[in-house]
């Protein structure tokens, strides 16, 4: 018997706004841009609306994020669900999920799911947006040990995780490349792509060492801008205007991370725990995946998240990305916009908006072949939360 | 001319109420780790309760001081000022032979001989007044 939530609601909206270095507009300006498009694509009214979950990028963090107030900015009354929410890149997915349980559970009709960031300044760098936490006074203790030694920013998380990836299972920095030069393909074709120049293996060799073994190429374009979706009942979904994308499969997995001997949260992930609950709920496996859509806020972080979806054997992710599948004309068709490495940084919102994209077949000349059944990925953290959705245009 | 400004600093863990004797140990060239009154699990205590059985109470106990390099990476991301003479500089994951893991970084190696496994030994340095671990191979390594 199928899973009760399988297809239990659709997206039916998608609002992107103009991504990248834009300047002048705040995250909430950017999240109110792109609810007005959401609602607009599902040929909804403001006032149709009834759920908004919100996610804050890191500008959250820094006090000049978007929260409850966009409620108010929007001008929506009478919302039977509101929250904000963050559980940092696995949010975009997760806020799908409660949207449909939501939906199910008959507390909301349509509801509008909006992640927005705006750290970028005019001439400053993404490390000044993204960083300057090893200026401030850091935490004390123990958990100040990692800044006393230099230890700053996620780049040095997800390069320590990289490189122990590369001592267990021997993963080169040419597999790295690999998927930085397959996502660039995607991008080419990409009117939303920030970069879309074509990229040779050669290329990413020589962009600069960040955190070695991350090379700058290895790492994903922090943007200001803001994605929305609008979620929706299913039996509603068929007669809305766009293609519905129905949510067949959603699980989530946070490991935790003990730090000590015997856990290993940098190359066994929470992808684990998140696979095996929505494959169980969409009745199918990673076999009968299309199209995945992968959180790549590192390209290591695709390797050790295709393993750990069970692409390929654990260890075997490096050899497995190596001879191009997920790229334009490959097996395995993987962020298939550019990701947040060619594309634009929107958090989970970047794999979710393409998931969407693909799935309703207008990915236009970057369409890949079969769209059944869509892979949705989430992560945050240091590989600490992630979420999954899959996706497709079928509700059965 | 001389800056005005003084130079940045790097910044130092400073002890807080559960690490006053750690790094008092430390700047002795001693290594604690604290003992869970409870179930014994040895940790790095970032919060008073044990995350292994959630009991409170703990006891220092000298450590071995040995361990393996977990991971490592080498920083050249312009990020702190005081770090930047350093780049690119080594920063690491070191798992004491005890079992919890600590960051720190790998003092007498080149960055280019560091490797995921080698054994190293603790040793203590100051950045001013403050005792700052790190680690360098061992010497039976």
């Amino acid at each position: 018997m199928a899973h009760r939530l399988r297809g239990a609601a659709a997206i039916t909206g998608l609002g992107i706004t103009p991504m990248g270095r834009i300047y002048g507009k705040s995250a909430t300006d950017f999240a109110v841009d792109a609810v007005r498009l959401a609602i607009a694509d599902a040929g909804l009214a403001k006032s149709d609306v009834d759920g908004l979950l919100i996610n804050a990028g890191i500008t959250g963090f820094q006090g000049t994020g978007v929260g409850l107030q966009l409620q108010n900015a929007l001008g929506m009354g009478g919302l039977r669900l509101l929250n904000h929410m963050n559980a940092a890149g696995s949010t975009a997915a997760q806020m799908v999920q409660y949207a449909t349980m939501a939906i199910d559970a008959g507390m909301a009709t349509h509801v509008v799911c909006v992640f927005a960031d705006a750290p970028l300044r005019e001439g400053g760098s993404a490390a000044a947006a993204y960083g300057n936490a090893g200026r401030r006074a850091g935490p004390r203790g123990i958990l100040g040990l990692a800044a006393g030694a230099g230890q700053f920013g996620a780049n040095t998380a997800y390069a320590l995780a990289a490189r122990r990836h590369m001592a267990l299972y021997g993963t080169t920095q040419d597999q790295f490349g690999a998927v930085a030069v397959a996502e660039r393909a995607w991008a080419t074709m990409n009117p939303r792509a920030r970069m879309r120049d074509p990229l040779t293996l050669e290329q990413y060799h020589a962009s600069r060492w960040i955190v070695e073994p991350l090379h700058l190429l290895d790492c994903c374009l922090v943007s200001n801008g803001a994605v929305a979706v609008v979620v929706s009942p299913p039996d509603r979904a068929a007669s809305m205007p766009r293609p519905p994308v129905y949510v067949r499969g959603m699980g989530q997995g946070h490991p935790g991370d003990m730090r000590r001997a015997g856990d290993s949260p940098e190359t066994e992930t929470g992808a684990r725990l998140a696979a095996e609950t929505a494959f169980r709920m969409a009745g199918a496996g990673p076999a009968d995946i299309d199209v995945c859509e992968v959180y790549d806020c590192y390209t290591y972080t695709v390797i050790v998240t295709l393993e750990d979806y069970g692409f390929c054997a654990k260890g075997e992710g490096g050899a497995f990305v190596a001879d191009g599948k997920l790229g334009p004309g490959g097996a395995l068709p993987t962020n298939t916009g550019g990701g947040q490495l060619s594309a634009y940084y929107m958090w989970g919102m970047t794999p979710l908006s393409e998931g969407v994209i693909q799935a309703r077949g207008e990915g236009g000349e970057r369409q890949a072949p079969k769209r059944d059944l869509v892979l949705v990925t989430g992560n945050g953290g240091a590989l600490s939360y992630h979420a999954s959705l899959i996706l497709s245009p079928h509700r059965n | 001319m001389a800056d005005a400004d003084s130079p940045p600093r790097k910044p130092v863990s400073e002890p807080d109420e559960l690490t006053e004797p750690f790094f008092a140990a430390g700047a002795e060239g001693r290594l604690l780790l604290a003992a869970c009154d409870s179930c014994g699990e040895l940790r790095l205590p970032s919060s008073p309760v044990c995350p292994s059985c959630l009991g409170e109470g703990f006891s220092w106990r000298e450590a071995s001081g040995r361990g393996t390099v977990y991971t490592f990476a080498v920083m050249h991301q312009r990020y702190h000022p005081a770090w930047e003479p350093d780049l690119p500089y080594n920063i690491a994951v070191v798992e004491l032979d005890e079992g919890p893991r600590m960051p720190a970084n790998v003092v007498g190696v080149d960055n280019g001989e560091l490797a995921v496994g080698m054994a190293v030994e603790v040793v203590w340095q100051r950045e001013g007044d403050a005792p700052v671990p790190r680690f360098r191979p061992a010497a039976d390594g």
